[in-house]
C-alpha cells in the first residue's frame, strides 16, 4: 500500500514540467508545427528586444554629416534597410513594427479566444433561453462588416492600435463560439458527461472541468488564427491612413511607401520586408494552429 | 430484507416530434418509454431487468438513479421519496447510487488519466485527500487489476475495451455505494472478456452485499449473474420471478419466446418458428387491453378490453396475462 501512495505523490508533482516535454517532442514531430513556433520565437524575442536590436529611434528624422536629411538612403550602407523620403531608418521602423503587431495579434486573439469560448460553452451546455440570447447576439455581431466597423471606432475614438483589438473582440467571436457551441452540444450527450454527473459532479463543474478541456484545442485554433487576422486588421487599418501615426508598423511602413510611390520608384528595401513579415506571422499563426490539435488531443499522440 | 427501492406506478413519456398534418390536427403524441412501473427491490439483491431493444428498460435505469425526472409515479430509494431529493441529499444520493455503461470506450473523460478518472467521485464527495490512494487501490483490485501503477498514468484510449470496464466499474465502487445500476455492462465487449468482468461483478455484490439492477437482454447474463429476473415490454413489467424459475418455466407468452430466441451453439439443431409475430418497432403500443396482443399467438378478446395485472402464479413469481 505505501508504494501506491508514493505513486500518488509522484503524479501530484512534475505534471508541468512532463507536458512541457511531451509539447516539445510533438512539436518536433510536426515540421509545420516547428516552423510556426520558430517564426513566432523569432518575433517574439525581436518585440522583446527591439530596443537593443533597434539602431535608431523609428520616428526621428536623421541627417547626414553635411546636415542634409538622410533621406532615400540605399540599403545595406550606413543605415541596414536604407532610409525612407522622409529620411526615417527602415530597419528600426521593422524592429518596433514586431511589437506593436505582436501586442495587437495577442491582445485580440486572447480577447477573442475567451469571449468565444465562454459564450459557446454557455450556449451549448445550458441550451434554452441563455442559447437563444447568446445566439442571437452573435448572429448581429456577424452581420457587422469588420473592416468598416474598425474604421469607424478609429474615427470616433483616437487612433491607436487598440481600436483593432475592440473590433476584434466585438465583432470577430461569434465564429469562435458557434464551433465551440456546436462541439459543446455534441459533448454533453456523451456518456462521461453522464458519468461525471453520476459520480456526483456540479454542473460547474462538468462545464469547466469535464467538457472545457475537451474544447481548448479547437479554442486555440482560432486563436491562432485570430493573430494572423488582427496583425493583417492592424496592417490594414494602418493602410488606409486610419492607424496612430506616432507608433511605427508594418501596416503604417507599407501606407507610408505607397503616399511615397515606393513601388513605381523602385524603392523595394521599403515596402517588401514589412510585407514578409505580415505573411511569415500570419502563416505562423496556421502552422501552430495545426500542432495544437495535435498537442491537446491526447488520442493523437499515438 | 427491508426494501432499498420501491418504486410506484413510475412513469416517462416523451414528447415525440410532431408530424405537420398531427400539428393541423392538434395531436400531441407521445412516447411510452416507461408505463407505470411497479417494483420492489430488496437490499443485496440482484435483478436482472430484461427485454427487447427499446421496450423501456434503459429509461427504467436512469429514473432509478434521478438521470431523468419520472412524468408520473414515485420512486422511494431508501424511504426517501426521489422526487424530492435535492441539494445536500441528492449528493448523499450520488453516493450511494452508480452506474455502469454500456460503452466503456465512451464513459471515461478522454483527457483524463485513469488517475483523474478513479479520483473523481472521491473529489466530488469531499473524502478526506489522505484516503483516496487508500480507496483507489481497494477498487482497483476488486476489479482484479491490482498493479495500479501500470494503469494510473494510461489514458483511456491506451486501455482494452475489458479494462476499460474493469476501471469504469472500479470507478462506481470507489465510493463504496450501496446500489448500482449496469447497463449492458458486457454487451460491447468481445465474448473472450465478458465471463472475466461477470465474474468481477459476481464477486463484488457477494463481497460488499451491494444491490444491483442489470438491464440486459441477454437471458444467460442475467441467470449467471442476478437471483431474479424481471421482463419489461413496451414499458410494462410483464413477469418477474426468480432467475431460473423464469428461464426454465417461463409463465408470459413473450417471456416464453424470448426464451425460445436464445441461441443455443448448434447448427444442426433445428428450431420452431418464433411464436410471435412482428417486431418492437411495429408495435406501436395499443391503447387499452394487453399491449402484446398484436404480436401474441394466443389472443382473445378480452385481451383487447381488459389490461391484465400482475399475478403471482407460484409463490415469488408474476406475470401480467389473461391466460394464467
Amino acid at each position: 500500500m505505501p508504494a501506491t501512495a508514493e505513486a500518488g505523490a509522484r503524479r501530484a508533482g512534475g505534471g508541468l514540467l512532463a507536458g512541457l516535454g511531451r509539447f516539445l517532442t510533438l512539436v518536433r514531430r510536426d515540421p509545420f508545427a516547428t516552423a510556426g513556433i520558430l517564426i513566432y520565437t523569432v518575433f517574439l524575442f525581436v518585440a522583446v528586444f527591439a530596443d537593443q536590436l533597434a539602431t535608431h529611434d523609428p520616428n526621428q528624422i536623421l541627417y547626414r554629416a553635411n546636415g542634409r536629411v538622410a533621406s532615400n538612403q540605399p540599403p545595406f550602407g550606413a543605415f541596414i534597410l536604407g532610409t525612407t523620403n522622409l529620411g526615417r531608418d527602415i530597419y528600426s521602423q521593422l524592429i518596433y513594427g514586431a511589437r506593436s503587431a505582436l501586442v495587437v495579434g495577442v491582445t485580440a486573439a486572447f480577447a477573442v479566444v475567451l469571449i468565444g469560448t465562454l459564450v459557446g460553452l454557455v450556449a451549448g451546455f445550458f441550451r434554452g433561453v441563455a442559447d437563444m440570447i447568446l445566439m442571437r447576439v452573435a448572429d448581429v455581431a456577424l452581420g457587422i462588416p469588420f473592416l468598416p466597423f474598425v474604421i469607424v471606432l478609429a474615427s470616433f475614438r483616437e487612433p491607436s492600435v487598440w481600436n483593432v483589438v475592440i473590433g476584434m473582440a466585438l465583432v470577430v467571436w461569434p465564429s469562435t463560439s458557434r464551433v465551440i457551441r456546436s462541439q459543446v452540444l455534441s459533448l454533453r450527450e456523451r456518456t462521461f458527461v453522464e458519468a461525471a454527473r453520476v459520480t456526483g459532479s456540479s454542473q460547474a463543474r462538468i462545464l469547466f472541468v469535464h467538457i472545457a478541456p475537451n474544447v481548448l484545442p479547437l479554442s486555440f485554433v482560432y486563436g491562432s488564427i485570430a493573430v494572423g487576422w488582427a496583425i493583417l486588421t492592424e496592417a490594414s487599418v494602418s493602410f488606409l491612413g486610419f492607424g496612430p501615426t506616432d507608433t511605427a508598423s508594418w501596416g503604417s511602413m507599407l501606407q507610408q511607401a505607397y503616399a511615397a510611390q515606393a513601388l513605381s520608384r523602385g524603392w523595394y528595401h521599403w515596402f517588401v520586408p514589412p510585407g514578409i513579415c505580415i505573411i511569415l506571422v500570419v502563416v505562423a499563426g496556421f502552422f501552430v494552429s495545426r500542432g495544437f490539435e495535435e498537442v491537446l488531443f491526447p488520442k493523437l499522440r499515438d | 430484507m427491508a426494501p432499498l427501492i420501491a418504486a410506484r406506478g413510475v412513469e416517462k413519456h416523451f414528447p415525440v416530434t410532431r408530424k405537420f398534418s398531427e400539428v393541423l390536427r392538434g395531436e400531441r403524441p407521445i412516447n411510452r418509454a416507461v408505463d407505470g412501473i411497479d417494483l420492489t427491490i430488496g437490499e443485496g439483491e440482484t435483478v436482472g431487468l430484461l427485454g427487447e431493444s427499446g421496450c423501456g428498460k434503459t429509461t427504467t435505469g436512469r429514473l432509478l438513479l434521478k438521470l431523468t425526472q419520472p412524468t408520473g409515479g414515485t420512486i422511494q430509494f431508501a424511504g426517501e421519496d426521489l422526487n424530492q431529493v435535492k441539494g445536500p441529499a441528492l449528493k448523499r444520493f450520488r453516493q450511494q447510487a452508480q452506474l455502469v455503461f454500456q460503452n466503456p470506450f465512451d464513459a471515461l473523460n478522454p483527457r483524463f488519466t485513469i488517475f483523474r478518472a478513479l479520483r473523481e467521485p472521491l473529489l466530488n464527495a469531499g473524502i478526506p485527500e489522505t484516503e483516496h490512494a487508500d480507496r483507489m487501490w481497494t477498487a482497483m483490485r476488486r476489479v482484479r487489476l491490482p498493479d495500479v501503477d501500470a494503469y494510473y498514468d494510461r489514458y483511456p484510449h491506451q486501455l482494452s475495451g475489458g479494462q476499460l470496464q474493469r476501471v469504469v466499474l472500479a470507478r462506481a465502487l470507489v465510493l463504496e455505494p450501496r446500489f448500482l445500476v449496469a447497463d449492458e455492462p458486457v454487451s460491447m465487449l468481445d465474448v473472450s472478456v465478458r465471463a472475466g468482468i461477470l465474474n468481477v461483478m459476481r464477486d463484488v455484490h457477494a463481497t460488499m452485499g451491494l444491490t444491483a439492477v442489470y438491464i440486459s437482454h441477454d437471458f444467460a447474463l442475467v441467470r449467471y449473474v442476478c437471483a431474479r429476473t424481471v421482463v419489461m415490454y413496451l414499458g410494462k413489467i410483464v413477469e418477474d420471478g426468480p432467475s431460473a424459475e423464469v428461464v426454465e418455466r417461463p409463465q408470459h407468452p413473450y417471456t416464453k419466446a424470448l426464451v425460445q430466441a436464445v441461441p443455443v451453439p448448434d447448427v444442426n439443431q433445428s428450431r420452431a418458428p418464433l411464436p410471435i409475430k412482428g417486431s418492437l418497432s411495429q408495435a406501436q403500443a395499443p391503447q387499452g387491453g394487453c399491449r402484446f396482443r398484436d404480436r401474441c399467438p394466443y389472443a382473445f378478446e378480452r385481451c383487447a378490453s381488459e389490461e391484465p395485472l400482475m399475478r403471482e402464479i407460484v409463490p415469488g413469481h408474476k406475470a401480467a396475462c389473461h391466460l394464467l
